[in-house]
């Protein structure tokens, strides 16, 4: 399946993937509106680890043998068996935090407003996700990578 | 005959039902379940008391998922005794299945000490879907203003949420003197105990229930508890949310081996050959303590039931172990704790503690040989599986141990090497 890779190397840490990413889950598709005034308030689920001189931005890595999916107590995460990636259906959501509990890379956001998790659903439906297209310095890469 | 007979369709039974597919296309599955629908996710029950989730929402599975599997799924039949030198399973109602491979997922049951008056209507347990539906149609019926919950544990707590919701006035009453102590040290209780009572619940902690009375003018309905410290609560309702206990009735007088539950190795094998038990009727590795133990969690026996499946199958796999791990919602304030959480006094044991109490945040780490054994958060999870992930792998901290606690910690805090390792794509 498609992956989204960070290239540690290139990443600036500058946090545009968080803003295109809280964007591209808002209602209105627009950065002001999102940011501003859209309720409820969308967020982001690629996250920014900035350790200087190291940084880099890390989501959902789409597990072969996903934690969270193996934790899940409500049936919300699964592993699609055709496309490879683990989705979330937020109807479903409990809101225990159990995928919280045991995912490896810290890539499940706790939408505490929505009392339900977010994580990266890979921007269905849009030709590359949207941390990906909007990356300056290209530190996100959208590429096939082996099971 | 059937190939494979589970017995028990909750979290273990309905993963070695996938694990067993995932090797064997055609052996028959029958599972035997005591329940009408049994796909559901038994920690959602309070969320049906509450309102907060209906059946559908409940539904781990989807319907189709026997059909989908080709499993025979035996709902509402019950498994009444095993024949272990001819590989049956008797049912209640006389009928006998032959298997070839068993699978021993009967679960818990709750434990409920002895009371005076508990046989009183509107005393309740708290352990499946039928509990919670008949507490909710209880509360409507009777108009139920106050309840009793025993037990302030992780059933007992959210139980407690789900009643206030619902706009009851609750008591819990607790034997131990802090409140979620087989999970928090007294210190993250403390804070935890403050926030609910903030909402409105009151605790009688270091006592239980002596006695539950009648009401004056129906003594067969509750009206009432009596404390060992002498107090009355008055109350409608009465739940009891102790803890469950291995439901281990159907091997007892067999030969299979049970210490307090079914004991197994860990290919999830019992000591009788194609014999196997998975999830809170077994006995399972705890990687931190380095043996194996009653561990009641659904993760857990989502984990085990999966070994199980595969070594039925064929496929040999070996469970990897869990360890005491929970992460609560309730009332607002997220925990995770895992392992050992309020270790005694031992100079073996490193213990890093970092306080916000204005922001009622709390987290502890507890380290033994620099490797991490025990993990609290309270109020400030995000990112807690990191962490977990270094406890399970039982990396070496030492370097960096202080950069455990800090606010934003993350991968990037890690070594460089430890971080390209933890962060690669699996």
């Amino acid at each position: 399946m498609k992956k989204i890779i960070a290239k540690q190397e290139a990443c600036m840490g500058c946090g545009l993937c968080e803003v295109y990413c809280t964007t591209a889950h808002s209602k209105s598709k627009d950065i002001v509106k999102a940011y501003n005034s859209e309720q409820p308030k969308p967020i982001s689920r690629i996250r920014r680890e900035v350790n200087k001189p190291v940084s880099f931005a890390i989501q959902c890595r789409h597990c072969e043998d996903a934690p969270c999916v193996t934790a899940c107590l409500s049936g919300a995460m699964q592993k699609d068996q055709k496309t490879g990636e683990v989705t979330h259906n937020k109807d479903k959501c409990m809101g225990c935090w159990t995928c919280v509990m045991v995912c490896p890379y810290g890539a499940l956001i706790m939408d505490k407003e929505g009392k339900v998790v977010a994580k990266c659903d890979l921007c269905q439906g849009l030709a590359e996700p949207a941390c990906v297209a909007n990356c300056p310095n290209q530190a996100l890469v959208f590429k096939e990578v082996k099971p | 005959m059937s190939k494979y007979v589970i017995i028990g369709a909750s979290a273990a039974g309905i993963a070695a039902v996938e694990a067993i597919r995932k090797v064997d296309l055609v052996g028959t599955i029958t599972v035997i379940t005591e329940e009408a629908c049994a796909h559901y996710s038994k920690p959602m029950i309070s969320d049906l008391v509450s309102g907060k989730a209906g059946i559908q929402k409940m539904k781990c599975k989807t319907d189709n998922f026997w059909k989908e599997n080709n499993a025979e799924a035996r709902m509402s039949k019950k498994a009444v005794s095993l024949n272990l030198s001819d590989k049956t399973v008797n049912l209640e109602d006389g009928e006998k299945i032959v298997y070839e491979k068993l699978l021993l997922a009967t679960g818990g049951k709750p434990f409920v000490p002895k009371m005076e008056g508990q046989d009183k209507d509107s005393v309740f347990t708290f352990t499946n879907i039928s509990d919670a539906q008949r507490l909710a149609a209880k509360i409507d019926s009777i108009h139920a203003k106050g309840a009793v919950v025993i037990g302030a544990g992780l059933i007992g707590i959210s139980v407690t949420e789900a009643l206030m919701k619902r706009g009851l006035k609750v008591t819990v009453v607790e034997l131990q003197e802090k409140i979620l102590s087989l999970l928090l040290d007294s210190k993250a209780s403390d804070i935890v105990e403050a926030i609910i009572r903030k909402a409105g619940v009151n605790f009688a902690t270091g006592q239980s229930v002596q006695k539950i009375v009648g009401r004056p003018d129906n003594d067969g309905a509750v009206g009432g508890v009596i404390l060992t410290k002498g107090d009355q609560v008055a109350c409608d309702l009465v739940i009891v949310a102790i803890g469950v206990i291995p439901r281990t009735e159907l091997v007892v007088g067999t030969t299979v081996k049970i210490n307090r539950g079914i004991v197994v190795d860990n290919f999830m094998q019992t000591n009788v050959p194609d014999v196997y038990a998975a999830g809170d009727v077994a006995e399972a590795y705890d990687f931190i303590l380095n043996q194996n133990r009653l561990l009641p969690l659904w993760p857990l026996a989502v984990l085990e039931g999966r070994v199980a499946g595969y070594n039925m199958a064929g496929k040999k796999a070996s469970y990897e172990g869990g360890t005491n791990m929970s992460s609560l919602k309730y009332f607002g304030i997220p925990i995770v704790s895992i392992g050992l959480a309020n270790p005694k006094d031992d100079p073996t044991l490193e213990i890093l503690v970092k306080l916000d109490a204005e922001n009622n945040v709390y987290k502890k780490l507890v380290l033994k040989n620099n490797v991490i054994v025990g993990l609290t958060l309270v109020n400030c999870i995000d990112r807690a599986g990191i962490l977990f992930n270094l406890m399970k792998t039982q990396t070496n901290v030492k370097k960096f141990k202080k950069d455990l606690l800090r606010d934003d910690f993350g991968l990037a805090v890690l070594p460089l090497g430890l971080q390209r390792k933890m962060s690669v794509v699996q």
